[in-house]
């Protein structure tokens, strides 16, 4: 099963190495991988998709807790919550297509970003299936470039993960 | 405040921990060191003649002490070095800090001379590394090292320290912390008490229960209460190659250590109980053999320290996150006011049962009148050392007969790379032991091909005045090869075969100590008291044993726990 797992990480170099030598040295998967400062700068947010069974997922969880420099994580799929990627992708346009792209954007509420005679670039956020949803839809022979900035999560309602 | 520089604040902070004794090898990222080190004699420093050594070293000492030991070295070669003392230690979850040298934090990243990542290179088997970015950090750094080595789960620590960190006319205020505080490590200190409690019931209501207790009581100094509980529950009792020692082997209650190579009665006893209580064991493939033939009618309750290591291989059914002493402390006060009391018709029952496997087949060897056996060499050093002694090894065949045949009634005594399973181990342990006990018997039983893997360290001790006594049960072969391309392919002896062996009796003589051959049973005793007879001289005890003999019970590939080889031709 596919599985979100928040991490609250020291803010230290070598602490990101650490993680993605983890699931590297103990086989388990990463999908997407994204990880930035937090407000508080003395902590980054690490956000990793990965798939497992449970006790495989069990694990990752288990491991990545005993890293020195992992403060605190949650298995945000084991709860509601928000799921958001970010994806720039450039579009050969022209002629009749530029009506029919537009139109499709719109659709997706993405947003043309940026405009050439030939290309449009197009900005798309939600979650991992519209993405792919949207690819389909333009057809992927249009499709001149594609960058997706992996997964962000957050719980929904009161829920923090915080220290 | 003192000031000092980065050299000397390393230094005085091993003396603010308390060090006695580091293991190393010198070199140019780690000379600022060396020469604080020169300028003061609290931390006594010894010189090996390679680096792994070293680590190896610093681990005996922590296996017999229960304390950190400690290794400086310098940075590229001296730390590669290293790296398998480093993961011998992390697999068997030994409590060491490892000081590296490393180029100037200025030249880092330009292929600098001797320049490696050894924060990268280390990073997949060390506990933690920390990199030291300000000389003023030291001793902060230093302190952090030891209570992450040593608190919750041991393990090996490393610590790189670029040479302008130790610059010696840069100077810094010294203070060495009472408290490190660190906001993402919490080991458990105790078991949550519905856990424990439900424990209790469980196993005040079993019928055919059995302890099998593992290197986390030893690493947990929990011996005594682990004795304890056992005796109040009269349940059977069978440890891990790691924690041997922690329940004595000659109580009544022990059936010896279990697994690949346990013994017949502590593999049956575990396939056939009901309840299973792990204590500080992590439930390993050399143990549970096919894991989803395991133990099929047992429930399972795990005291571990660790959460990884619960339901990693085979699901518990009662986790227990939490240090051995006070898990087991709570279960025997429990246990003690319950009004439940054990099922003594069903205990009895099962014990006859077990009684009837030790009956089949105890621990037992075919006698040979032209070979000297390696078990009765084992069983000869246990008469003569009273059973009393620190013994390490190597690995191999004579790792497995030193475990089945020396009857350890005190935790701390067996030494042994187990995890890792790392030939060359065996030696420099002992060395390490030797020097914190100087008054006790040492000995390292090895093979003709392990010991040539550290061979080198009778030089150190020499320097030091080492005087264990190395036992090499000589058979001419990589032995432990060997039995496996026995029993499964066909005899074919690939690369298992020792030619051209070096005459180890000149070799220890050409070290400067003393050398005894023996090659015939009548010698072996009369020899081998000769030899413990010399008690400030190393001895290097060469004895030519059986080249024949494989390591028996042997669990069946892929089978169950009950499944065994119990000689070359019975199979249960
Ligand atoms: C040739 C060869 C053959 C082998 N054959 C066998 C065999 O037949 N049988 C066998 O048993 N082994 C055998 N081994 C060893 C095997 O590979 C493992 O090293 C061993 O089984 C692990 O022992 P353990 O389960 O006690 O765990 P250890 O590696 O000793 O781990 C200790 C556990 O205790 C926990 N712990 C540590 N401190 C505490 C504390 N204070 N409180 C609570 N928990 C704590 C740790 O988290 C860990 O989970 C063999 C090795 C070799 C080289
Ligand atoms: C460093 C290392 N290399 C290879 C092995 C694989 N191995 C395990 S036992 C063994 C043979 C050991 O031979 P010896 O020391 O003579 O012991 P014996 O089995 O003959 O008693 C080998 C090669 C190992 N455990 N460690
Ligand atoms: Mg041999």
């Amino acid at each position: 099963m596919r599985r979100i797992i928040s991490v609250l990480l020291e803010n230290e170099p070598g602490a990101l190495s650490r993680v993605v030598g983890l699931f590297s040295q103990r086989n388990y998967n990463i999908e997407t991988l994204t990880v930035a400062p937090t407000e508080d700068e003395t902590l980054s947010r690490l956000t990793v998709t990965t798939t497992g069974s449970d006790r495989v997922i069990e694990q990752i969880t288990k491991q990545l807790n005993k890293l020195i420099e992992v403060v605190k994580l949650v298995d945000l799929t084991e709860g509601s919550h928000i799921e958001r990627e970010l994806m720039l992708i450039k579009l050969k346009a022209s002629g009749s297509q530029r009506a029919e792209i537009k139109r499709t954007v719109d659709i997706f509420r993405g947003q043309i970003v940026d405009v050439t005679s030939t290309v449009y670039t197009v900005q798309l956020a939600g979650d991992s299936d519209k993405l792919d949803a949207f690819i389909q839809a333009v057809g992927t022979t249009g499709v001149l470039e594609v960058v997706r900035s992996g997964v962000s999560g957050i719980a929904r309602g009161e829920k923090v993960l915080s220290i | 405040m003192e000031l000092l520089s980065g050299a000397d604040m390393l230094i005085r902070s091993l003396q603010d921990e308390g060090i006695e004794y580091i293991y190393g090898y010198p070199g140019g990222a780690a000379l600022h060191i060396y020469d604080a080190l020169f300028r003061q004699d609290k931390v006594k420093h010894i010189l090996v003649r390679h680096e792994q050594a070293a680590v190896h070293m610093a681990d005996g000492y922590a296996r017999a002490s229960g304390k950190p030991g400690t290794v400086l070295v310098t940075s590229g070669p001296g730390a590669t070095n290293t790296i398998t003392g480093i993961a011998t230690a992390f697999m068997d979850s030994i409590p060491m800090v490892v000081l590296c040298g490393q180029v100037a934090s200025t030249l880092i990243g330009e292929d600098a001379f001797q320049e490696t990542d050894m924060i990268g290179v280390s990073r997949p088997v060390v506990k933690h590394n920390i990199s030291v970015r300000h000389p003023s950090e030291i001793p902060e750094v230093i302190r952090k090292a030891y209570y992450i080595a040593a608190t919750g789960r041991p393990g090996p620590v490393v610590v790189d320290i670029p040479k302008d960190m130790t610059t010696p006319n840069e100077r810094y205020e010294y203070e060495y912390p009472k408290k490190v505080k660190l906001r993402s490590y919490n080991p458990a200190i105790r078991g949550h008490a519905g856990q424990i409690r439900k424990a209790a019931e469980m196993l005040l209501a079993a019928k055919r229960p059995i302890i099998y207790a593992g290197g986390g009581v030893v690493l947990g100094k929990a011996s005594e209460q682990l004795t304890d509980l056992a005796h109040m529950l009269g349940h059977p009792v069978t440890n891990t190659l790691m924690g041997i020692g922690s329940f004595p082997a000659s109580d009544k209650q022990s059936l010896g250590w279990l697994g690949m190579h346990g013994s017949y009665e502590s593999n049956m006893a575990m396939h056939h109980s009901d309840l299973i209580l792990a204590v500080g064991a992590r439930f390993d493939d050399r143990v549970t053999n096919a894991t989803e033939k395991f133990c099929p009618g047992a429930r399972i309750i795990h005291i571990d320290i660790d959460p990884a290591s619960i339901s990693k291989t085979v699901e518990a059914d009662v986790p227990i996150v939490g240090p051995v002493d006070s898990v087991l402390k709570e279960l025997i006060a429990l246990v003690k006011e319950s009004k439940a009391k054990p099922d003594n018709d069903a205990l009895k029952a099962w014990w006859k049962q077990i009684d009837e496997w030790r009956a089949f087949h105890g621990m037992r060897y075919e006698k040979s009148d032209t070979y000297i056996k390696p078990q009765e060499v084992i069983e000869a050093l246990h008469r003569l050392t009273n059973g009393d002694a620190y013994v390490t090894t190597d690995v191999g065949q004579h790792q497995m007969f030193t475990a089945q045949y020396y009857k350890f009634n005190k935790p701390n005594r067996w030494i042994n790379s187990g995890g890792l399973g790392t030939m060359g181990f065996g030696l420099p342990a002992a060395m390490g032991v030797k020097l914190s006990y100087p008054d006790d018997d040492v000995i390292c039983v090895t093979g003709e091909g392990s010991i040539q893997m550290n061979i080198q360290e009778l030089s150190t001790c020499k320097q030091y005045n080492l005087p264990v006594k190395v036992v090499n049960l000589n058979n001419q072969a990589l032995g432990m090869v060997k039995q496996w391309q026995d029993m499964n392919y066909e005899s074919r002896h690939s690369q298992s075969y020792m030619e051209s062996l070096p005459d180890f009796i000149k070799l220890a003589e050409a070290y400067g100590h003393v050398g005894i051959r023996i090659d015939r049973k009548e010698d072996l005793e009369p020899k081998l008291k000769e030899a413990f007879a010399m008690k400030d001289k190393l001895v290097f005890i060469d004895i030519y044993v059986d080249p024949h003999e494989h390591v028996y019970p042997m669990q069946v590939a892929r089978g169950s726990m009950k499944d065994m080889w119990l000689s070359k031709t019975e199979r249960v």
